[in-house]
This record gives C-alpha cells, sequence and structure tokens, in this order.
C-alpha cells in the first residue's frame, strides 16, 4: 500500500547548552613548549586542555575542541631533545590523529593524521589502545583484538614532526588488555601488552581449556634497523590482570613494567629475570566483604635521583609504591597507604606538586601534595612477606594531600527535571547525580556563580556607588562614595572602610559621578556643578549657570561631558597641565538626553574620539570629541525603545587582529542591545539585541577575567564578557541590585562594588565558563528516579544501591560478627568470591595489627563496603527542592530495590494523595532474576498545621509477577508497565486491583506518557508503542508502532501524535503517527479492527514514520519540552548521563532551515572534526542523521579564520557578521 | 568461469582472515553468537556511556567493569557443541 509521507517537513537544530564535564582519560606534558605542565582530558566527544595554576591552586581551561568522534585513548609523546609534547589521540575515526597545541592560536593543530581502518569502536580497529616509547620514537596503536600497529616518528631538516607508514604487530585471536611502551633508554623501542590467546578456547567443547588458559604478557621490539615489529617474549602470567605501568628504564631505573591484577602488583620484565610480587593492603572494615582490589589508576613522579608511583585502588584508596634496585634488577617493592581519594578514571601527578585526580563519578579534585607519605607512624607492607599474607588497614582522613580545587562535575546525571521554583523566568534543573554514598541532588539555576565578599548596611538607601583610585599606579581602591538622595557618603578603604572626611568631595550634594581624572586628580559631578580636586587638595570648581543643573554626565580619565536641565551639552577636557578646561562651543539638543558614554581612552591616545549620546527620541546618536570636528553629529541609530543607559567598552582582537569598541545600549523597556563601533569613523554596525527583563537596564562597565565586560542590571544582573573569544552574556546568580562599580583591592583585582536597597556589596566572579550554578543535597545510595511537586516544591527520590547492606543489616551483622568472635573465634568476612588471590583462612583473617572490633568506616567518606551481589539496600527519600532539606525517609528491606515512582490522586480515594513506587526484591543485574515483584502504595499526607503534602504512610503492597519500570497516573487509576504487560490498577483496601491489561509488548516497559485515551509506552529495546484505551469496552490495545529496534531511556509526547525518544545508545528521534492512522482509529468506533488486525510477528497494523534522528553521542537521560528564557520559544532540551545539557529547536521558518543546512555544509567541508571522523557519519553513527542540524558545528564558525569566516560567508551571500548575529539570534531565541 | 570462482573463493578466504568474525558456509551458530557477543563487549568498553550504564548498575568501577568485561570475552557463550563428523 502506498502511504503518502504525512508527517510534516520539521527541521530541529541541536545545541549543546552546558558541555559534560567527566573526563575519561587525562595526561600530562609540556603542550605549549614551555616549563609549564599542562593537562589534556579526554571528555568522550571532546578534547580540552587544562592549566593548573600552582599558586591560586585553580583549573583553567585554555581550549575546548569538540571531535565529533570518541576519544578512547591520549598518549603525549616528546621527540628525543624536545621540549614540546605532541599528542596522539586515539578515536574511533580509524585513524591516528598526532596534535600539537598552538599557543598563537589558543588551539589545537593537527600535525598527522593516518588512516587504518574501518570507522567505528570494533573490535579489530585500532584506537582502544596507545602506548608510546619514552624516549618518543615510537608509538604502537592497539586494538581490542588481533591489530595492534606501530607508528615511527622523526623530524626532518626542518625539524618537523614525521612519521612512518605503519608496521603491524598483529596476532590474530588474541584479546588485549592493556599495553604500554616500555622503558629501554635508547635501545630499541619494546613495547608490552598484556594478552589472551583464546582460539583453543574457541576449538575446544570440554570446557577445560578455558579452565586452564593464562594471560600472557608479551613484549614487542621494534626493530629501528630493520624497520620491523617482532614478538620479542611472551611470558604467562599466574592470573589475569587489567593493568601495566611502564618503570623508568636505562639509566633512570630497572625498567620492565608493573603488572596490576587483583589484589598484587608485580614487577616483570623481559629476559631472564624474577618477577617481584606485592599484595595490595585491603581495607579493615568489619562489614566489607573481602575481595582482592583492582588497580583503577596510577601515576608516576620521577626526579633525577628517585621515583614512586601513586596507585589507586577500585575503593579510592591511594597507595605509594616504591622500588628498590641495583643494576638493573628489582630487588624488592615497598608499599604504603598514602591518602584516599574519589576514585579516579586517571591521575596526573604535575612536577610542581599537585594531583589532578579526574573522578570516575562526580566532582574532579585537584590536590596539593602536603607530604610524601613518610609518616614512621605508618606501616609500610614490603614484597619480601609471603605472598599469602595480605595486610589490612584503616583509611583515614586525608594527611598528605591537602585539596586545592574542585571541579564540578553533574555526571553521571541519572535523571533530571526542569521547573521554576525559585520564580526566576527560567526554569531551573532539578537532578540526581552521582553515584552510591557520594550521590546528590542537585539545583542547577542558570547563572554564573557570584561569591559574596562582604555585605554590610547603610543608613539609608543609596542610589549609586562608585569605587574610586586616588592614583592611576595604586593597586587598590582608596574611596567608596556612596550618593544618597540629598548627601554624599564617603568611606576610605584600608583595613577597615569607614568614613572620612578629607577626601575632597562635597557630602551635602548627592552625586552623579565620582571618578579619578588625569594622573592623581578627582572629579565629582553633582547637579549643581563641576568639582575637580587636584592631588594638593587644590578644588576648582565649575558651576551649572544659573537655574539649570546637571542631569547626565559622562566620564573617563580624561574627558566630561555633562547635559544640562536646558538639554544643553558642555564638553570638558583635561590638557596636559591636568586644568580642565571647558570648549568653547555648548550645544543644544532636540531631545531630552537620557543616557551618554564615553569611549574608554586608548592606551597611545590622549583622549577618546567618540561620545555616544541617547536620546528621548528613541535614538542613540554618537558625537565626534576630535578637536576638528568638536561635537558634531557622526552616527544616528534608532532604537526599539528610549534608551537608559549606555557603556562603550573596548574588546581586544583574536590572534593579532585589531580590537573594536563595542557600544551597550540599555533600554527602559528591558531590552539590552551591543553594537559594534568602528573605531575610526564611530559607524555603528552588526546590533545584537537580547531581553534582560522587565526593569529598565543599567550598564556598568567592569572586569572579568582580565578583559573588560559590562554588568546589565534589570529584574537580575547580567554580565556580558568575553570568554575564550567568544561573546558571552549570563545572567549572575544574584539578587537584583541597583547600581554597581568596578572595585579593585589586593585580595581581589577583579571585584564588583554594589548597591541594593540599604546595603552595600562587594562581590567577586570566578568561573565564568559554567553557565550553571549548582546547590546540592547528599543523598545516601545511587539515585534512581524521582517526581518533583511543582506547586509545594517537594520532591521524592526513590534510590539504591547494589551489593550493599541497610542500616539494620549492618547493625545485625555487626552484633553478629561480635558474638562469633566471643563464642569460636571465627572469621568474620566471606570470603566466597572467586577474585580471591587465596582461599587460605589464614590470610582472609584480617592479621594481627587491624582488630576485627573496629568500628565500620565512615559512609560519606569511604564509600559504603560493598558486600555480595545481589544485596539491595534502597530508601524513599522525600526533599524540600527550594529549601534543600531532607523531610523524611522510607528505609526498605534488605535486598528490595526501587524502579518506578509516581504520584496520583486514585477518584476512588476520594481527595488523597497517594505515592506508588515499583520495586523488585533479590534482584541479580548479571542473569537477570530477581525473587518477587512488588508496588507499594504510600499515603502523601501533610503533617498537622502544614499544607505541604510531606509525609509519606504504607498502605499496601501488590504483588506483581515481573519488574515495574513504569507508573503513571491515568485517568484517576493508575497505569503500570510490569515487565512487557502495560496494566491499569485502581485503588483497593488491601492492594491495587487491576481492570485492564495489554500482554503484547515485547521486552519491558520502561516509560508510559498518556495524553486523552492514548497511551505511549516505551519498550527497553523495541521502541515506542501507540496505545488507545477504549472505556467502553475496557481494551487497551497497540495501534501503531515503530519499524527500527530502539533502546529507549527517555521519552516525551511533544503532542498528540509525536513522540520523542531517546536511546541507550546516545540517538534521539522524534516520531510521528502519520494523519491517517489517527483517522482509522477514531472512524473505528468499536476499535475493533486494530485489535484484531494484527500484523507479522506482534507488529502492530500501522506503523510510525520517523521525523527527525540524531546522535547525540551521549546517553540521553531525560527529555522536556520547555522554554528556556523569559521571552524565548519552546524547544525540546535534553539532559545526558554524561551531565550536558542540550536543546533541539524548531526552526519556525524554512528559510532558517536553509541557511543553517548550508553554513553545516560548508563547515563540514571547510572545517571537518579534527580527529578525522567525518562529521555526517558521527551524527549518523547508529541510524542516518535526518532533519537535525548540528548547532555544536554550525556556532564553530565564530571559531574559524578570518579568511575562512569570508569565504563560507560568501557562499551563503552574507557578510561574517550576518552569519555570526544570525547564530546569535537563533541562539537567543531559545537557550541561553 | 572456474577461474572467476576461485577467485572469489580466495577473496573470501582473504577476507575472512582479515576481519574476524566474517561469516563462510559452515559457520555454526555458536560461532556466529561468540562473535556477536565479543562485538558487543567491545562496544560497551569502547563507548563510554555504555560502560557508565553496565557500572551504575552492578554498582562497581569502571576499571572492574571493563576487565569483567574484557574477561567475558575470552568465551562468551561457554564452550562450542561438538562437532558431528569429529565423534
Amino acid at each position: 500500500m502506498h502511504r503518502k509521507s504525512t508527517a510534516p517537513d520539521v527541521h530541529l537544530y541541536n545545541l549543546t547548552l552546558q558541555k559534560t564535564a567527566r573526563i575519561n582519560q587525562a595526561v600530562h606534558g609540556n603542550f605549549a613548549g614551555t616549563k609549564q605542565q599542562l593537562i589534556v582530558v579526554g571528555r568522550g566527544k571532546i578534547l580540552e586542555l587544562l592549566k593548573p595554576d600552582s599558586t591560586t591552586g585553580n583549573l583553567t581551561s585554555l581550549c575546548v575542541t569538540e571531535i565529533y568522534g570518541v576519544v578512547r585513548s591520549l598518549q603525549p609523546f616528546r621527540l628525543t631533545g624536545g621540549n614540546k609534547d605532541y599528542l596522539v589521540v586515539g578515536t574511533d575515526s580509524g585513524r591516528i590523529t598526532v596534535l600539537e597545541y598552538d599557543t598563537d592560536t589558543n588551539l589545537f593543530k593537527k600535525v598527522h593524521q593516518e588512516t587504518f581502518g574501518k570507522s567505528g569502536c570494533r573490535r579489530i580497529v585500532p584506537g582502544q589502545y596507545l602506548a608510546a616509547d619514552p624516549k618518543g620514537r615510537a608509538v604502537m596503536i592497539g586494538a581490542f583484538e588481533k591489530q595492534k600497529l606501530v607508528y615511527i616518528f622523526n623530524r626532518d631538516a626542518a625539524a618537523h614532526l614525521t612519521i612512518s607508514s605503519p608496521l603491524e604487530a598483529h596476532k590474530s585471536h588474541t584479546i588485549v588488555y592493556d599495553t604500554v611502551g616500555v622503558d629501554v633508554g635508547f635501545d630499541n623501542p619494546i613495547f608490552a601488552c598484556l594478552e589472551v590467546d583464546y582460539e583453543e578456547v574457541d576449538e575446544d567443547p570440554t570446557g577445560e581449556a578455558r579452565q586452564f588458559l593464562t594471560q600472557s604478557l608479551t613484549f614487542y621490539e621494534l626493530d629501528l634497523g630493520l624497520n620491523h615489529v617482532v614478538r620479542k617474549e611472551s611470558i604467562p602470567l599466574d592470573e589475569f590482570a587489567n593493568k601495566l605501568v611502564s618503570v623508568p628504564g636505562g639509566s633512570d631505573g630497572p625498567g620492565g613494567v608493573l603488572v596490576c591484577s587483583p589484589g598484587r602488583i608485580t614487577w616483570r620484565t623481559y629476559g631472564e629475570h624474577e618477577p617481584v610480587a606485592i599484595n595490595l593492603p585491603r581495607r579493615d572494615d568489619p562489614l566489607r566483604t573481602d575481595r582482592a582490589p583492582l588497580v583503577t589508576a596510577v601515576t608516576m613522579h620521577k626526579t633525577k635521583r628517585m621515583f614512586f608511583f601513586l596507585v589507586q585502588t577500585e575503593e579510592g584508596d591511594l597507595f605509594k609504591l616504591t622500588m628498590v634496585a641495583e643494576k638493573g634488577e628489582v630487588s624488592g617493592l615497598i608499599i604504603k597507604y598514602f591518602d584516599t581519594v574519589p576514585v579516579a578514571n586517571a591521575m596526573c601527578l604535575l612536577r610542581n606538586g599537585l594531583l589532578f585526580v579526574a573522578a570516575e563519578y562526580g566532582n574532579h579534585h585537584l590536590y596539593q601534595i602536603a607530604s610524601l607519605g613518610d609518616n614512621e607512624d605508618e606501616p609500610s607492607y614490603l614484597s619480601i612477606d609471603p605472598l599469602d599474607k595480605i595486610h589490612y588497614f584503616r583509611p583515614r582522613d586525608l594527611l598528605n594531600l591537602a585539596l586545592v580545587d574542585d571541579q564540578e562535575s553533574l555526571h553521571p546525571m541519572i535523571a533530571c527535571q526542569l521547573a521554576d521554583l525559585h520564580e526566576e523566568e527560567t526554569p531551573q534543573l532539578y537532578a540526581l547525580c552521582g553515584r552510591g554514598a557520594k550521590s546528590s541532588f542537585r539545583v542547577l539555576r542558570h547563572g554564573l556563580e557570584v561569591s559574596e565578599v562582604a555585605v554590610s548596611e547603610l543608613p539609608g538607601n543609596p542610589s549609586a556607588v562608585w569605587s574610586v583610585k586616588r592614583h592611576v599606579d595604586d593597586e587598590s581602591d582608596t574611596y567608596l562614595v556612596l550618593s544618597f538622595v540629598d548627601k554624599t557618603l564617603v568611606l576610605g578603604i584600608g583595613e577597615t572602610v569607614e568614613e572620612v572626611k578629607d577626601s575632597g568631595f562635597l557630602e551635602e550634594v548627592p552625586t552623579l559621578s565620582a571618578s579619578r581624572i588625569g594622573d592623581d586628580s578627582l572629579l565629582q559631578v553633582y547637579p549643581g556643578g563641576i568639582r575637580h580636586i587636584r592631588f594638593d587638595q587644590r578644588v576648582k570648581e565649575w558651576k551649572a549657570p544659573g537655574s539649570t543643573a546637571i542631569t547626565n554626565c559622562a566620564v573617563n580619565e580624561r574627558q566630561v561631558v555633562i547635559t544640562l536641565s536646558s538639554n544643553e551639552l558642555v564638553y570638558f577636557e583635561l590638557d596636559r597641565a591636568g586644568q580642565l578646561n571647558e570648549y568653547t562651543e555648548r550645544i543644544e539638543m532636540t531631545s531630552k538626553v537620557t543616557a551618554m558614554a564615553l569611549a574608554p581612552v586608548a592606551e597611545d591616545a590622549f583622549t577618546s574620539q567618540f561620545l555616544a549620546l541617547g536620546l528621548e527620541d528613541n535614538t542613540v546618536r554618537v558625537l565626534s570629541l576630535d578637536p576638528s570636528s568638536c561635537l558634531q553629529p557622526l552616527r544616528m541609530q534608532a532604537l526599539p525603545g528610549a534608551p537608559s543607559s549606555l557603556c562603550i567598552i573596548e574588546i581586544a582582537g583574536q590572534a593579532g587582529e585589531p580590537g573594536t569598541l563595542q557600544l551597550h545600549i540599555g533600554l527602559a523597556n528591558g531590552v539590552v542591545s551591543r553594537s559594534t563601533m568602528d573605531k575610526v569613523t564611530g559607524d555603528l554596525s552588526d546590533s545584537r539585541t537580547r531581553y534582560l527583563g522587565v526593569r529598565e537596564v543599567r550598564l556598568f562597565p567592569v572586569r572579568a577575567h582580565g578583559h573588560p565586560a559590562v554588568l546589565a542590571l534589570s529584574t537580575r544582573p547580567w554580565i556580558a564578557f568575553t570568554y575564550q573569544g567568544q561573546p558571552r552574556m549570563a545572567p549572575l546568580s544574584y539578587e537584583a541590585l541597583e547600581y554597581a562599580h568596578m572595585f579593585c583591592s589586593e585580595q581581589l583585582p577583579e571585584g564588583i562594588v554594589a548597591v541594593a536597597k540599604n546595603t552595600l556589596r562587594i562581590l567577586s566572579l570566578q568561573n565564568l565558563g559554567s553557565i550553571f550554578n549548582q546547590s546540592t543535597i547528599p543523598l545516601a545510595y545511587t539515585p534512581r528516579k524521582f517526581f518533583l511537586d511543582e506547586k509545594t516544591a517537594i520532591a521524592v527520590i526513590i534510590e539504591g544501591d547494589q551489593a550493599t547492606l541497610t542500616a539494620q543489616e549492618k547493625k545485625a551483622r555487626l552484633s553478629g560478627a561480635a558474638k562469633k568472635e566471643e563464642g569460636d573465634d571465627d572469621m568474620m568476612v566471606d570470603d566466597d568470591d572467586d577474585m580471591m588471590v587465596d582461599d587460605d583462612d589464614e590470610a582472609s583473617k584480617p592479621n594481627g595489627d587491624a582488630a576485627p572490633s573496629k568500628p565500620p568506616l565512615d559512609v560519606q567518606q569511604f564509600g559504603e563496603p560493598r558486600v555480595e551481589d545481589g544485596r539491595w539496600a534502597s530508601q524513599i527519600r522525600v526533599v524540600d527542592a527550594k529549601e534543600g532539606k531532607t523531610l523524611q525517609t522510607v528505609q526498605l528491606a534488605q535486598d528490595e530495590m526501587l524502579t518506578s515512582i509516581c504520584k496520583m490522586q486514585f477518584t476512588v480515594s476520594q481527595g488523597f494523595t497517594h505515592v506508588i513506587v515499583g520495586g523488585v526484591r533479590g534482584w541479580d543485574a548479571k542473569k537477570n532474576t530477581f525473587a518477587s515483584a512488588f508496588i507499594d502504595t504510600y499515603l502523601f499526607s501533610a503533617p498537622d498545621g502544614s499544607a505541604r503534602l510531606t509525609k509519606l504512610d504504607f498502605v499496601h503492597r501488590t504483588e506483581v509477577e515481573a519488574m515495574p519500570c513504569a507508573l503513571t497516573p491515568f485517568a484517576g487509576r493508575l497505569i503500570a508497565g510490569v515487565g512487557n504487560i502495560v496494566r491499569i490498577y485502581d485503588m483497593g483496601r488491601k492492594k491495587l486491583l487491576r481492570k485492564c491489561e495489554n500482554k503484547h509488548l515485547p521486552s519491558r516497559v520502561v516509560d508510559i506518557e498518556v495524553m486523552g485515551t492514548r497511551v505511549v509506552v516505551a519498550d527497553q529495546r523495541e521502541s515506542v508503542f501507540f496505545l488507545k484505551y477504549k472505556p467502553t469496552e475496557n481494551v487497551l490495545s497497540v495501534f501503531c508502532d515503530d519499524t527500527t529496534p530502539r533502546w529507549c531511556t527517555a521519552m516525551l509526547m511533544v503532542d498528540y501524535s509525536t513522540v520523542c525518544v531517546a536511546d541507550k545508545f546516545g540517538n534521539v528521534s522524534v516520531l510521528r503517527c502519520p494523519d491517517d492512522v489517527t483517522d482509522t482509529l477514531q472512524e473505528d468506533p468499536s476499535g475493533a479492527k486494530a485489535f484484531w488486525a494484527r500484523g507479522y510477528l506482534n507488529g502492530a497494523p500501522q506503523k510510525l514514520v520517523q521525523v527527525a534522528n540524531f546522535y547525540i553521542g551521549e546517553i540521553v537521560q531525560s527529555l522536556h519540552k520547555t522554554t528556556l528564557t523569559p521571552s524565548g520559544t519552546e524547544c525540546i532540551a535534553y539532559t545526558t548521563l554524561s551531565g550536558s545539557i542540550g536543546a533541539l529547536m524548531p526552526f519556525s521558518h524554512k528559510e532558517d532551515a536553509e541557511f543553517f543546512q548550508t553554513l553545516e555544509l560548508h563547515l563540514r567541508q571547510e572545517h571537518p572534526p579534527i580527529c578525522g571522523r567525518d562529521h555526517l557519519a558521527f551524527r549518523s553513527a547508529y541510524v542516518p542523521c535526518k532533519s537535525v542540524i548540528d548547532g555544536d558545528l554550525c556556532e564553530e564558525y565564530n571559531m574559524l579564520s578570518a579568511s575562512l569566516k569570508s569565504d563560507i560567508a560568501d557562499g551563503l551571500e552574507r557578510t561574517p557578521q550576518e552569519v555570526a548575529k544570525k547564530l546569535e539570534e537563533f541562539r537567543t531565541r531559545y537557550a541561553f | 568461469m572456474a577461474e572467476s570462482r576461485y577467485n572469489i573463493h580466495s577473496q573470501q578466504e582473504h577476507l575472512q582472515s582479515k576481519y574476524m568474525g566474517t561469516g563462510h558456509a559452515d559457520t555454526t551458530k555458536h560461532e556466529w553468537v561468540t562473535n556477536q557477543h565479543r562485538d558487543t563487549y567491545t562496544s560497551m568498553i569502547g563507548h563510554e556511556g555504555l560502560m557508565d550504564y553496565v557500572s551504575i548498575a552492578e554498582n562497581e568501577s569502571r576499571e572492574r567493569t571493563r576487565f569483567n568485561l574484557l574477561q567475558r570475552m575470552i568465551s562468551p557463550c561457554g564452550p562450542p557443541v561438538k562437532k558431528a563428523d569429529a565423534e
């Protein structure tokens, strides 16, 4: 049957609003070619260069590059004798890429790119493992299986890096666990691999081969003379290992590798050497099930005389590992507990004593090493102990490390909801983040974080504030001048801030402006005149003539312009002798002047050339101040409203380009507009507008991260600033301010002083990179799902963790253990773990120095003790999302795990509200089995004397046959997804009552949304199903489904027949019921046709049409239909597991869609992704990209060189400014 | 004709030796499914998000998850079925 495409032509624009903060890989090196060590981190599809500052202890981001591919491995290397590190990147592009950090343009530059295979994360295509020869002569890039390629690096006559053709070191049927470059000095480069050959296992039906299979440590030697790679030696290992670490060799150490296997580290090398092994000490915690810890991350510190390793286990404990070696022969290993930090994906120990810990989940930390773990009181463990002896230790507070910086990371962000509980006109994000005991409920408010340095009350409500320097060379400001209705208050800034009388400022009048003029004079403009105070306290006054008063003024370091109430403009200039001289002419304006601004004096100039005037007739005019044409009008621009404030700042140019002037215009109607002002002619061009809030806008020049910025005060304070060369505008997470001024002191070089009501505030902005400001409520276990009641601001969260004990069970075990100990001194730990190194009773029992009677470890600090698999601890938590307080927790019994939650009112229970949670008991995630499943009902009531529902009381439990993963209210009843069944329940006295069901869904229902009688169900593996409920017949029938399998993670019903669905592999798709499907159902009142006309293989008779599809690259966990800005248009916002936040924005005009499509096309060609993955192929990784334009790529237009920009703009028949403006306008229409 | 058939055969053999898991007329179900599992585990380790998914569900560190997945790659579907003609 031919079905015409009824889906409208929808186009979406995908934009990432907040990039992920997760870090998978981190490497350090001298990437800038200077002494400074920098850190390169891989954040999934993003490469970022970080600069750790040892003086301030901050990590600042130098450059961020989206690679449109997956960063799988990073490896720095340096050619012998070089001083700059290159970066090799292993990705899913089937190519090896060598990058260099270009300090001039502040970007990564591609040096080499060699293709070796297909794209994608494949089994036999290299990219997963990278290892470099420590002397920088060769790099090995390996796959999970079989393929390994070696590239030789050298330099040519012009000292450029050269790359050889690849040399193969393949071995089929071999799984590689890790690869590392062995330090051999200047001998032939050697790479070590952990390999398992499974060929025999595949051939052997008895299973014996698997039992006796061993892993081997294989050394590959690159023969530089013969230019080929040989398998030098393969050493079978006693146990499976997961990690290899290279040991300094040549003249610096014994060489060889450390093989990290569960619970043990062994030094090995090729040739005739005895391996030296040491056991990792284990935690002494009475609740922990003993198992051999794995090494997760290792970092090395090396000086000329010594080296040591910091080894981290999967519980987060750091150990210092030192080696005893003589003449290339290791005689012993020494291990000592160092400190406990979050479990890391990677660690970087820098030469300046900073330790960067890129946490696998949660915030990343930067530590300063305070001591090297030389504390004599704590035991060191030696490798001379017999290998069956295991030591136990108690982790403690940080002793050797001091935390200096905490980088916020939302990863993993498990669930999220948007709501405007704080009434900020933009919704806040309420997110469940983190894992285990370090989980949190976070509130993200759009806005920069502001730290309040000081707040002090004032005797009245000041109208304005200025901070004034006495002398141009002073480091900090001298006076704070506050203007009230009828007086001025001058405060001196010193050890304390107190009133001063000898400043020379008039105090009986209100002030219009207070500033320093010239090098060392002060200037006060007040309604009656101008007061010029010289450094020697000589005062020269200029009085406003007759009955006129000064209404407005603009001042810079050398010029003053005022307007009088007679609408006359008077201009003063400071001459070289420091005298303020009035210009001979005054000019009268036709309309009332409402705002004025002078351009800042350029460094090489004596005066500024331009004066901007805002007039009541909705115009802004630029006047010349050039002596030859003084006060002559130059340009005029019409405005959409009356201007209330003006501000001109100078923006430095990028990479050698000349800087420009920017005129910011604040309007009385709450709009702010920004125009570029030509430095020579004063031409205004490229104007961009933005709505800030309902109050009139007041603008103030400030500084942010060393660049001029503009603070715009409206209903909320906003700041326009430059971040990594790009203009940005963001609100501050702070209350409304009245007036502000730049503030500078020794501790705070870039502060802001502001007044609000009767308070004086000193503020500072620190992190300009993060557009969300977070507040955190800690949780006990990994959060799973929640609901948020927007009216009462109450969130109810379900949390739970695998292999964890509930508080009650812990108590029981502890008392049980104590009794046992009294009785027969039996061991208190179960050793049923097959990972155990040995089963010797003697060894698995904590030895003498760690008495088992010790109390359990602090869970908050050291995490939950891990017990056997299949033990679950769960709870329900009621949180006041606005106040950030936990109001109630409901503990569940041991082994119960919660999977779903909803709040609803049953029609039959008349006005009572219930919270329904679904869960299973004894779930084994690996085998996907459970003992029983249930749906619990709780009464959600308001405690006495309160109107808010905050209290949970258990009502009853309903046993169900499968895992209930989705619960939704449906017309006064509950619709639940129980395994592959969709079922409607009603409230009963003893349990929920089944009313109707459909058992024909394929795998497991994970989400249900309802609109009218239409029910949309997301299946775990098979995309979405549209169901119709027919109340008369009490039938739920599937009438439409999808043709593509999608492993749904999130679903959103965009409208009655459109659904947006995200899957486990990182795709987002929009599916639509074609119009004729809807019609058939409506015209067929009995619904019998849809019910009986079963398609093929349980499929529905009608199919959904895919309207749009896009590969995000991260797993989307929540989808929301929302407006993100006060006057914005609706879009689909999404959040991902990695913690990034993005939006899919619909195009309302076809022309716009075509424009961006062409721009995207040009960018794909002219600016291909840096690591060699094809952009279109990446965005189509699983399903071909359809009708979605990549805004992230489009916005990279702003980062291109000027010539490329104009080339692309030519292709679009526009100017580069127009393209940039269009990009910004489209973004601000929907989002921030 | 015969020559081209021979040629196709050798080309196929070349593909089979070059790309693991390329099927042939005698591929058994076990071989096929084993290859598929190995490919799946590879993709799970290669794509960070999928590894997070497993590691959060199992409440294990990412390194442990990676190690477990690699271990499972060795023999993901158990020993092969005995070939009938071998007996």
